[in-house]
């Protein structure tokens, strides 16, 4: 028997909140689980700033991982399994797939990304296909898997069935971080009857469908996830947070170029400012790497970086109004030299945060559209686009939401021991008491 | 403040008019790819790369009244032809975009059709592929446009001269 086909002896299982139990008999499973690169999940939380709004939202990829993958191995084992449609050699592929593909997460992945211009999907191809023990594992399989896994993952592959299981516009990633979060975070939404949406499944050459008859439940599904983008995932405090922490690393980016001097050198960083980062280098940088520098950046000399670190650690977070960027941006400049008057720098302290979700969408043929949309299938064997069986996801349908806020200092706007005339204009022009 | 917005502002600035949103997503992920410093992340989709977030940042110009978009029938499908607002004009004066040789390369790469910058784009998005293993990639991945070994080979072409205007000696 080759190591693709090899069982474990008995069946590990992992306990899980979301799932109840992750199960695993693959001997290839449970090889990666155990990989530094894998183990290394754990030290990167799911929801990065979240923990500062919602405080139980401790949990990490490590976790979000077993789920994806728990949630392909019951679609492939209990729902395709003998369909002539699936192709049972593909079943590997798919759960490998699944549990790596958000390896190349790094810490705080959206701000980092934003401030160093890193690609966490890159780092998730060069993991997979580098130097590492992911790679040493995946190889025992066949020379050529480890590519065809990365493909998946990159979506560059020609088995549009098996990418659509792990990234569609209804994909085991997105069912198991619904309830994932929602669990954790502990607020009332995201929750859908999942195990309705999996027995109704079905494998087609180049997606997978839904039975018509599972409609509800995908409607569910997909209201499910509006609300927690709106209520969870763009929460204003969080991305206050957010807004803090992509500061912090751009005034450490920035005091590096200009060769200032640090108590706390910014070892693990220098790569990345140097632009030399190397994968072995990547996987050395976590949440607890970075949290340690901001706790120790609390004691720097420079004031910009001491403060940010401070209300990051503290979770004095900047306040917020609303703001609208085509009627206001005038506003913005004006507030811009106000700041530097009041001697605020702006670069830091005054930042416009925007988030944006689009639902559901569907394709329109010709129209550039590039999202695939979720198929029904009918009583008579043809596919129907959801939003054309659905009234309420078509009420929604490629209708995006957007919201912009502006965020500042509330403490220092109110602190009138110095420049107090000026402050005191900032605030009005706010309209922030 | 912004920035990312400019930036984007500052291309349509230079390249009068863009027709097409596929024509639009390859001319700003090809410009990226030879150096220009745009932020918007990409993903390789059916028409080869795509980014949600440029998607979303055009949306959020022409709601600012920065961009205007024209949506208009054209056969059996609508096309969007995109231009800079006086508003729009106005804000880029202020929010200055420092980006040499921007123009050149966009003004080539508008004069290029959406299709050959399809196959351009999907070359540098295998980058780090052989010529070989990309050849395969265009002709398995994009086999409805079926393109021919003549147009990779000129799609190569093309990148080194784009990069030699982004970067001039």
């Amino acid at each position: 028997m080759g190591y693709a086909e090899q069982k474990l002896s008995e069946e590990k299982v992992f306990k899980d909140p979301v799932h109840r139990y992750v199960h695993v008999r693959d001997q290839v499973i449970w090889d990666l689980i155990g990989t530094k690169e894998f183990q290394r999940l754990r030290r990167i939380k799911q929801l990065g700033t979240t923990y500062l709004t919602f405080h139980g939202a401790e949990h990490s990829r490590f976790n979000h991982s077993l789920g994806v993958y728990e949630i392909i191995r019951r679609i492939v084992d209990d729902v395709f399994n003998g369909r002539p449609e699936w192709n049972k050699e593909d079943r590997l592929l798919s759960l490998c797939a699944a549990l790596l593909h958000d390896l190349g997460h790094g810490p705080f992945s959206h701000s980092f990304e934003k401030v160093f211009d890193t690609d966490h999907e890159q780092y998730t191809q060069e993991i997979i296909l580098g130097n590492t023990e992911v790679n040493d594992i995946l190889s025992k399989v066949d020379h050529d898997f480890p590519k065809q896994v990365a493909e998946v993952i990159g979506k560059t592959s020609d088995n549009k069935l098996v990418i659509s299981l792990i990234s569609s516009q209804i994909d085991a990633d997105r069912m198991d971080y619904l309830q994932r979060d929602a669990y954790f975070t502990g607020v009332s939404y995201g929750h859908f009857d999942m195990e309705r949406i999996l027995r109704v499944m079905r494998p087609q050459e180049d997606q997978v469908v839904i039975k018509q008859t599972g409609m509800h439940a995908v409607e569910d599904y997909i209201m499910s996830r509006y609300q927690m983008y709106w209520q969870v995932y763009f929460h204003p405090v969080t991305r206050s947070a957010e807004v803090i922490l992509t500061k912090i690393l751009q005034r450490v980016k920035e005091l590096y170029q200009k060769s200032y001097s640090f108590k706390y050198f910014p070892i693990h960083f220098t790569s990345i400012f140097n632009s030399e980062l190397v994968v072995e280098d990547y996987l050395k940088l976590d949440e607890a790497i970075i949290l340690y520098y901001f706790q120790m950046w609390q004691e720097e000399d420079d004031e910009i970086l001491k403060d940010l670190c401070k209300r990051f650690v503290n979770r004095n977070l900047f306040k917020y109004v609303e703001f609208d960027p085509a009627k206001e941006y005038k506003k913005l400049a004006e507030l811009s030299v106000l700041f530097l008057k009041a001697g605020i720098d702006p670069d830091y302290y005054l930042v416009v945060d925007s988030s944006s979700d689009l639902p559901y969408d569907f394709y329109r043929p010709g129209e550039e559209e590039e999202r695939l949309p979720i198929h029904l299938l009918m009583r008579n064997g043809e596919n129907r686009e959801l939003s054309r069986e659905s009234e309420i996801v078509d009420a929604i349908s490629g209708k995006r939401r957007t919201d912009h806020k502006l965020y500042f200092p509330g403490d220092f706007l109110q602190d009138d021991s110095t420049k107090r005339n000026i402050k005191k204009q900032i605030r009005t022009l706010l309209d922030y008491r | 403040m912004l920035q990312d917005h400019a930036k984007l502002m500052q291309a349509f600035a230079v390249s009068g008019e863009i027709i097409g949103r596929k024509k639009l997503q390859k001319m700003i992920y090809i410009a990226k790819k030879v150096t220009f410093p745009f932020q918007e992340k990409f993903q390789f989709h059916f028409y080869g790369p795509y980014s949600e977030e440029l998607t979303l940042r055009i949306e959020e110009l022409c709601n600012m009244g920065f961009l205007n978009e024209v949506k208009e029938k054209k056969g059996g499908y609508y096309q969007y032809r995109y231009t800079l607002t006086d508003e729009g004009r106005e804000f880029l004066s202020l929010n200055e975009v420092h980006m040499p040789f921007l123009h050149d390369c966009m003004t080539d790469m508008n004069d290029q059709n959406a299709r050959f910058l399809e196959l351009v784009s999907t070359v540098l998005y295998f980058d780090n592929l052989s010529k070989e293993e990309v050849t395969e990639k265009v002709f398995t991945l994009k086999s409805k446009q079926r393109y021919t070994e003549e147009e990779i080979d000129q799609a190569y072409q093309y990148i080194e001269a784009l990069k030699e205007k982004a970067k001039p000696h």
